[in-house]
């Protein structure tokens, strides 16, 4: 009799250490993510450069040689430019790359996502872009390009509240750069 | 290194084991039955899942407010489902992982288990994939952070070229397509890990694929007090123009997400499929000791199929016949599926120590301990015995180390499985007066290393399966203990009551007449 009861509470026991190891670790310790009075800048958008060259016209004895329903006078090229991209907090650079263009025939979208996260505050952010790169200038390093060689710039002072994401995106219809809070 | 670790792995399951026995049993303890606890707790997850789904709602607010419906409005149902439909998920991983470590320390991996191994992987990957995505459709804080983090990680991977991150840089570039996407992906992933779970027991007779009914009973009632006590919920609704600070995460799905804070995707991603490549490939890691296989012997197999029947890893298979012999059918054994076990000799028909016309070979037998050389084990052994109380203990190799036992009255003859031992010897070593009695031992009960032997042997013990041992032979005479590896003191125990029992008998009589070794027993019986 005392044994089954032993028993009995041993399974309880057992039971109870379950659904509390189970119940507990299902939502806890909490993770802290960030800190408090932390801001995010996140810059990202997928932007089709310039074609690399410009459009021309075939001559006569190109198009007779081409197949009858293909006869057509301007070939545009099909790859693209990369993008250049910079980005400077407070005048200290904190992003640049040359984004390639996807796809195997390089005719594709140049795309980045990139996240920073820094101190709630003040901050003049400018962004410079260049999409027009030709196939000679098959520069790797943007320390090289100069101020006048970007062809979209942008700067604005922001104040970034704690826990605000600021959302830098590039839209040509809307002719550059948009911020969002 | 590796068998060390093992070695001390198992001993540890084998202790808390042994508690889970003293409380309740061996019917009860959850330990013998984790993959049957895996497949309980996900029939759990699909019906409280089902009634999850009828009432979720896609789409950035809809989704939050449906579960805030559900766990508020409707707690006493609606968040019950949602609060098992989470612990048992929780629990889920709880017992693959123990049944994860359990297989590994005992070795259960290697040669013909491949398949069970490596088959259980790709279930890991399923798991997790359709845990992280429940969360995820909560569309709290929460899913917010899991969103955006596992979108960074998978962008890593150079399949896509529009980063799926995109897709959460703020409240503007959320689509409710992608909650759409997301509940079909959290009903796809579960129905692809049924699918898995039933080719993942494929290759065993008669899996152990629901837990006993008092553990079932058990287990649903603790997560029924849980949901109760502690009904799940959810933390702030998500807003992606704003930052998540904390998270509550559930560490039983989550556990990796920090460290893709601190460590690059790439380094996560090794470390994944890292330990992906590791699982799949450790059943052909060193050492590599394999057994010889059950062998047919086709002159003295009759085709009664006993051994197809008791295969507990469905290795042997009955073809037609490709000998002149009268019979139908011949076994055939796929060696790349035999466990060595030899529980196919104990279940052949023409493995009696009986036998004396032609030699004892019988229909199949094991190259490493024949059944010849068990019978010649078993006579040697008697020979040596003295007392009124002899006993031939045959144990099985998984068992204690049964030499222990072993003793001026008692002999002990190892095998590989208890099943393994034609329950016709029971009767020769009774019949003919090698010992007073025999007493068999071999795993814990309810834990059979090879599955199906105790129950084997206790069926043909009671005259409930081929080959039974005759009426004839006194069952007082005939003692089992399961103790498993552990339990020697109560093995040991239970051998000396038993030899006290048959002193008691008295010698064994049949037909008036005492049956004693000095009667030249091989001149008689049959
Ligand atoms: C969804 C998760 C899983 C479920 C539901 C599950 C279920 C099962 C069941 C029901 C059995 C049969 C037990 C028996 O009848 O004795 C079994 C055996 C086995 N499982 Fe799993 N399992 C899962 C995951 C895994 C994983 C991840 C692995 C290893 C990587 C694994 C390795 C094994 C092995 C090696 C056996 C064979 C044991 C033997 O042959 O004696 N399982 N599993
Ligand atoms: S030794 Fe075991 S696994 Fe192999 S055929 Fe016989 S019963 Fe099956
Ligand atoms: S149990 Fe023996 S006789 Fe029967 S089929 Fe198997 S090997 Fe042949």
């Amino acid at each position: 009799m005392m044994t089954r009861v032993l028993q009995y509470i041993g399974q309880v026991v057992a039971y109870g250490g379950f659904i509390i190891f189970v119940g507990y670790l299902s939502a806890a310790p909490a993770y802290v993510h960030l800190q408090p009075g932390q801001a995010q800048i996140k810059l990202s958008f997928s932007h089709a450069g310039k074609p690399v060259s410009e459009c021309r016209e075939r001559s006569d004895e190109e198009l007779a040689r081409l197949a009858p329903n293909m006869r057509v006078r301007k070939v545009c090229p099909r790859e693209r430019s990369g993008v250049a991209v910079v980005l400077e907090v407070d005048d200290k650079l904190l992003y640049s790359d040359i984004l390639q263009p996807s796809g195997l025939k390089k005719d594709g979208t140049s795309t980045t996502y990139r996240k920073f996260t820094v101190k709630a505050g003040k901050y003049k952010i400018k962004i410079k872009l260049k999409d027009d790169f030709r196939k000679s200038t098959t520069i790797k390093d943007v320390s090289k390009l100069n101020a006048g060689d970007f062809n979209y710039t942008y700067s604005r002072k922001v104040y970034l509240g704690a826990g605000k994401i600021m959302v830098i995106d590039f839209n040509k219809e809307a002719d550059g750069f948009v911020f969002s809070f | 290194m590796l068998e060390r670790t093992q070695r001390s792995g198992r001993r540890l399951f084998e202790w808390v084991e042994a508690g889970f026995n003293r409380i309740g049993g061996h019917r009860w303890n959850p330990f013998y039955q984790l993959g049957a606890l895996s497949f309980f707790f996900f029939w759990i997850i699909t019906v409280s899942g089902l009634y999850l789904y009828i009432f979720f709602r896609t789409g950035t607010t809809a989704a939050y407010e449906s579960v805030e419906y559900l766990t508020i409005d409707q707690w006493y149902l609606g968040g019950v489902m949602r609060s098992l439909h989470r612990y048992a998920s929780d629990a889920f991983v709880v017992t693959i992982v123990l049944h994860i470590l359990r297989e590994f320390f005992i070795g259960r991996y290697r040669y013909f288990r491949w398949f069970s191994w490596v088959t259980g992987v790709p279930l890991l990957w399923l798991t997790f994939a359709a845990g992280i995505g429940g969360y995820w459709l909560v569309w709290d804080s929460l899913a917010q952070y899991i969103a955006i983090t596992t979108a960074e990680w998978l962008d890593w991977l150079p399949f896509l070229t529009d980063p799926i991150a995109r897709n959460f840089l703020n409240q503007a570039s959320m689509s409710d397509r992608f909650f759409s996407l997301l509940s079909f992906l959290h009903i796809a992933i579960p129905l692809f890990l049924l699918l898995g779970m039933w080719i993942h027991i494929q290759r065993m007779t008669l899996p152990r694929s629901n837990p006993t009914r008092i553990l079932a009973v058990g287990t649903i009632s603790a997560l029924l007090v849980l949901s109760f006590i502690l009904p799940a919920t959810s933390q702030e609704p998500a807003n992606l123009d704003n930052l998540v600070f904390t998270v509550n995460l559930d560490w039983f799905y989550l556990n990796f997400y920090p460290l893709l804070d601190k460590w690059s995707a790439g380094s996560i991603w090794a470390l994944v499929f890292g330990v992906t490549l590791l699982l799949v490939v450790m059943p052909w890691l060193p050492p590599h000791k394999p057994e010889p296989v059950a062998v047919v012997d086709l002159e003295n197999c009759n085709g009664c199929g006993r051994c197809f029947d008791d295969c507990p890893f469905g290795a042997v298979d009955m073809f037609p016949r490709t000998d002149n012999l009268p019979f139908s059918h011949e076994a055939v054994v796929d060696s790349a599926l035999c466990a060595s076990c030899g529980i196919c000799v104990g279940s052949c028909p023409t493995a009696t120590p009986f036998r004396r016309a032609t030699a004892l070979v019988p229909g199949i037998d094991m190259p490493q301990l024949k059944i010849a050389d068990i019978r010649d084990k078993t006579v040697q052994a008697a020979e040596k015995l003295t007392g009124h109380d002899r006993v031939i203990v045959y144990g099985c190799r998984n068992g204690t180390d049964i030499n222990r036992l072993q003793g001026s009255g008692v002999a002990v003859i190892s095998l590989p499985c208890i099943s393994a031992l034609p329950p016709s010897f029971i009767d020769f070593v009774i019949a003919r007066g090698h010992a007073e009695g025999v007493f068999l031992t071999g795993c814990q009960q309810g834990d059979c290393y090879y599955r199906l032997g105790i129950d084997w042997t206790e069926q043909r013990i009671a005259g409930l399966r081929d080959p039974a041992l005759r009426k004839k032979v006194p069952r007082e005479r005939v003692a089992t203990c399961w103790s498993g590896p552990v339990g020697f003191a109560r093995q040991k125990a239970e051998l000396v009551s038993f030899r006290a029992q048959l002193l008691e008998m008295g010698p064994n009589r049949r037909n008036g007449a005492i049956i004693n070794k000095t009667d030249t027993p091989d001149s008689k019986g049959g």
